[in-house]
């Protein structure tokens, strides 16, 4: 083979050299005598043989490359030429890589995210198999199943290799004498089979044990058996106490597992519901999510079809259990499990991705300019190399090979900022997004990296190694420089890069002001000044319903004797917590047994008070309304609306929650009107309520949130009040402390994170566009110095020498402005669904980014443009 | 058919050289340049210099090969001779050389 021929003669090179310089003597020489013999002088001799022969190193130089492989050997003379390059001017080495850097190492740690995410597919055999289903009500949301569907459906569908549902889990663990909670899912027996993993130790789920009042039976993640039993073999068959009854550990899932529908989970007990779906029962409850195998060879419309037919007889079959949860679904909706996790984050992921994409083009463009400046310095060194014999390829290879070093060095410290960036990035993300331990820099992130700095190096030196044009090289040397082009080159990119940094700037804009607007909307509550915690009861499978009551009341006055509380109530879903608790509301008259569905507030009472909700009409509820009175309920001002538009609703009957739709069944008694309240985010407008207290309610949640009411700093008061809770029964674990402050502001992480990657994107593009005017016109001020000292020789003022390098430089701005705005308005179409309460179109914004563009590139002008002025105009044309 | 490419003039020195190495059994660079300069009438003179990467090239391509041996003016130079391959090499070369020319005369008549 003549290449690997090729490639072992690099490793003898000197010796081949040598051969090669002898062969070409000898050529001379012989040339030399002959010519000698046919009578020349001995001088003439030689001319004649040069002549004839051409230009020996050129030769020697091609003869080499023919021997080794495509200049390999050059190509090392060329790094090390390139090195030595940069060492001689650090400053322009170390800004050229800490910008490269900071695009190359953003670019990475944003893909990192967005790989698994968006890009791999779901750590599951065969996941794209993977269904999550939902209810559907025709035109509205989907909504999670009950019970009743998903054991209807499981019966008679074919469609699915394995269907299962689950819920939230949390039980307590009283093992020393704390008790601590786990976060944990109660699921159906086919659960780990629908995903396609099974128990690395012990078994798996199986019909037995999952049947209503079945045993208990658990199954431990990888990370619960290492921390909490020390990874014991012998695991399997023990037992564990959970939330005060014992449960037998029968599996332990692989370390590997990850568990993308509740990544937190790191336990599983079996849902154990009633198969015989009594009508009042939680069997009938909206809150269990469904996943699902599809059997090989079924597709995704196949089993949507079939469900569709198995509906309307489940409708039929349980018309009772259906009418007390707001009716049958009309429709099954089936996503693929990826697409299904990913909708919500996806808008802000790819404007983030486009951010960081700008970036990376602004740094492109800083960079270029950067090497186009350098270029120009060494304009005299390429003339010099062309004249000794480098042909033009051979420059434009040099070059090239140090931009491409450039941006090994730059990928380099990137790899850093990468990685630097990947820690904060998971740091900061919003607890909606999906996948976050798969989040790192592994080697095809790294790959990633290596292909946008190949990619960086050649599309940034080919600009300046391409003004190196042949004519110039053979321009000759001297002061006569042709910079017309060259600086129309420049000018351009300076261009380029402010129009870019405005885009990025416009997006920040955005999403700051929709920011603004989201957080000057009233929540319906007043958030200063109140302290949330959720508190859980555990334990007392007995009599769970009057203990759970009992122990919620004496933490409620606990609460109230720490000093500091003015007031305290508790309720079974807080606002902007991420709960969504929806029951049907029958109303006495309008013939809909089935319910309207509104977000259901069981509460104690002083909850309404403490949160400051405003009544508007009637009255709030009290202790008097208590088990064996009428049942009294409050509903927020947009449900009364809704339910009696131009009516007085006070004294109105409704039947709430189980209640609805059954004859046998007392009504409830409107009291009260109360404001709307954001129970969601404070983007959507989902406020239909009604407030019922839990001594009327058919149960006692659980997992109850107290909302105290404070005076002075709401997160000092934490400890004082946990310990009043924990006076009662110290079991008891509390969970989720957090100021209802933080929790405004948590509802919207999501918006939050996408702003604070712009807001830090778009300071880069600015700062980067503001050195970008600074270098181009400092370079042009030293080229002009002449042509300025003639200026002020003949009289020009300093205000005149000023505004000519100003002009010169806010012309840059201006037109970079216009196009980058105009290029914002199609741009910001990208992030459209993370706008509040403006349009894409939002004037405030586009007329502060520009005049924030402006001030800024005023200041970056006015460095060179006092470097003009002070020029001295004896000096400057005497330098020439 | 026969495709007209730039490199084609580089071939027309490769088919010289190989087509001199063919009718003596070893020559040297110098001798090469002397034998197409006498061959052609004085008509082709080679670029001396530009011998040299081609040379080096067939030698990789396995077409001639090189040895060092002393001319008769008792100095040391790099011999070069026809391989097997080489041979080949020159067949099909003059058939291309053939087909160009007779392609390039008759583009030239119908002018």
């Amino acid at each position: 083979m003549s290449l690997i021929r090729r490639i072992a003669n690099l490793r003898t090179r000197s010796k081949i050299d040598r051969e090669i310089e002898e062969e070409i003597r000898a050529h001379m020489k012989m040339r030399e005598e002959d010519n000698r013999a046919a009578g020349m002088s001995p001088l003439e001799a030689r001319r004649d043989a040069l002549l004839r022969f051409g230009n020996p190193v050129v030769t020697r130089e091609r003869v080499s490359e023919a021997d080794a492989a495509l200049g390999l050997d050059s190509f090392g003379a060329d790094v090390r030429y390139a090195f030595r390059q940069l060492r001689r001017s650090p400053g322009f080495a170390c800004t050229a890589i800490l910008i490269l850097a900071l695009g190359i190492g953003a670019c990475t740690a944003i893909f990192s995210a967005i790989k698994p995410i968006l890009l791999d597919s779901l750590p599951y055999p065969q996941a794209a198999r993977i269904m999550m289903i939902w209810e559907g009500s025709g035109s509205d949301r989907p909504s999670p199943v009950t019970f009743g569907t998903f054991h209807g459906l499981a019966e008679r569908s074919h469609a699915f290799a394995a269907l299962a549902v689950m819920k939230p889990w949390q039980p307590t663990l009283i093992s020393r004498d704390r008790p601590e909670r786990f976060e944990g899912q109660r699921v159906s027996a086919d659960y780990f089979r629908a995903l396609g993993i099974a128990p690395h130790l012990g078994r798996d789920f199986n019909a037995s044990d999952d049947r209503f009042r079945g045993p208990n039976s658990v199954i431990l993640s990888d990370t619960v058996w290492r921390r909490d039993f020390a990874a014991d073999n012998s695991i399997v068959g023990q037992t564990m106490r959970l939330d005060g009854e014992l449960y037998t550990v029968i599996g332990v899932m692989p370390r590997a597992f990850e568990n993308v529908l509740a990544p937190a989970a790191e336990l599983w007990a079996p849902l154990q519901y009633n198969p015989l779906l009594p009508p009042d029962g939680r069997e009938w409850g909206h809150h269990l999510r469904m996943v699902g195998r599809l059997r090989d060879g079924v597709t995704k419309g196949q089993a949507t079809l079939e469900m569709q037919l198995i509906l309307p007889g489940l409708a039929q079959e349980h018309a009772a259990g259906y009418d007390s949860t707001g009716g049958p679904p009309k429709n099954m909706i089936v996503n693929e499990l990826q697409s299904d996790l990913t909708n919500a984050v996806r808008p802000a992921l790819f404007a983030v991705l486009g951010a960081v994409v700008l970036v990376l083009l602004i740094v492109c463009v800083n960079v270029t300019n950067l090497l186009l400046a350098r270029c120009a310095q060494r304009q005299s060194e390429f003339m010099m190399r062309a004249a000794l014999g480098a042909s033009h390829t051979r420059i434009l290879r040099q070059m090239l090979t140090e931009s491409c070093i450039l941006a090994g060095l730059g990928a380099a410290f990137g790899m850093i900022v990468a990685f630097a960036g990947v820690r904060a990035l998971i740091a900061l993300s919003p607890p909606q997004l999906p996948r976050l331990s798969a989040i790192s820099v592994n080697a095809p992130v790294f790959l990633f990296g290596l292909g946008i700095t190949t990619l960086l190096g050649i599309v940034v030196g080919l600009a300046p190694a391409l003004q190196v044009s042949r004519k110039q090289l053979h321009g000759g040397f001297g002061s006569a420089r042709t910079i017309g082009s060259r600086h129309w080159t420049r000018s351009v990119l300076v261009i380029a890069e402010v129009s870019l940094a405005a885009v990025l700037l416009v997006g920040t804009g955005l999403l700051l002001r929709s920011m603004q607007h989201l957080f000057s909307v009233d929540t319906g509550f007043h958030a200063s000044g109140l302290l949330t915690m959720q508190v859980q009861q555990s334990g007392h499978p007995l009599d769970r319903d009057a203990a759970s009551f009992r122990f919620f009341n004496q933490a409620l006055e606990q609460v109230r004797q720490v000093p500091g509380v003015l007031s305290a109530g508790f309720t079974a879903q807080l606002p902007l917590s991420g709960e969504s608790d929806v029951y049907g509301v029958e109303v006495e008259g309008k013939n809909n047994p089935n319910g309207d569905p509104a977000l259901r507030y069981a509460v104690l009472p002083g909850y309404v008070e403490t949160m400051q909700i405003p009544l508007r009409r009637g009255r709030l509820l009290n202790e008097h309304d208590t088990a064996g009175a009428p049942i009294a309920v409050l509903i927020s001002e947009s449900l009364a609306d809704r339910e009696f538009p131009g009516l007085d609703p006070l004294g109105r009957r409704v039947r709430v929650g189980l209640d609805a739709g059954h004859e046998d069944r007392p009504w409830a008694t409107v009291v009260g009107v109360v404001g709307n309240v954001k129970q969601k985010s404070l983007a959507v407008g989902d406020e239909d309520a009604f407030y019922i207290n839990t001594s009327q309610w058919a149960w006692v949640d659980t997992a109850e949130s107290l909302v105290v009411r404070v005076q002075g700093d709401a997160a000092a008061l934490a400890p004082a009040i946990r310990s009043a809770i924990w006076s009662v029964d110290s079991n008891q674990p509390i969970t989720r402390v957090a100021t209802m402050n933080d929790l405004v502001a948590a509802s919207e992480a999501d918006r939050h994170f996408v702003l604070m990657l712009f807001e830090a994107f778009a300071l880069v593009g600015l700062v980067l566009a503001a050195t970008g005017i600074y270098g181009v016109l400092a370079g042009s001020v030293t080229e002009r110095t002449r042509e300025i000292g003639v200026r002020s020789a003949l009289g020009a003022s300093r205000r005149n020498i000023l505004l000519l390098v100003m002009r010169q430089g806010m012309a840059f701005s201006l037109v970079g402005l216009l196009l980058g705005l105009s290029a914002a308005v199609a741009a910001s179409s990208a992030i459209t669904a993370l706008l509040f309460g403006i349009t894409r179109l939002d004037p405030l914004t586009y007329a502060a980014v520009a005049a924030l563009l402006l001030l800024v590139s005023a200041a970056a002008c006015l460095i060179p443009a006092r470097r003009a002025v002070s020029i001295n105009p004896v000096d400057a044309l005497r330098a020439e | 058919m026969f495709k007209v490419a730039k490199n084609d003039l580089q071939g027309t020195l490769d088919l010289l050289v190989l087509k001199t190495l063919s009718h003596a059994k070893q020559l040297h660079g110098y001798g090469i340049v002397l034998h197409i300069q006498k061959a052609s009438d004085e008509l082709l003179r080679v670029e001396e210099g530009s011998l040299y990467p081609a040379l080096h090239r067939m030698e990789q391509s396995g077409w001639i090969r090189s040895e060092w041996a002393l001319t008769e003016s008792n100095r040391r130079a790099k011999y070069y001779a026809l391989t097997p391959a080489g041979r080949k090499q020159l067949q099909e070369a003059e058939r291309s050389f053939e087909h160009l020319v007779k392609g390039v005369r008759t583009v030239l008549r119908y002018a």
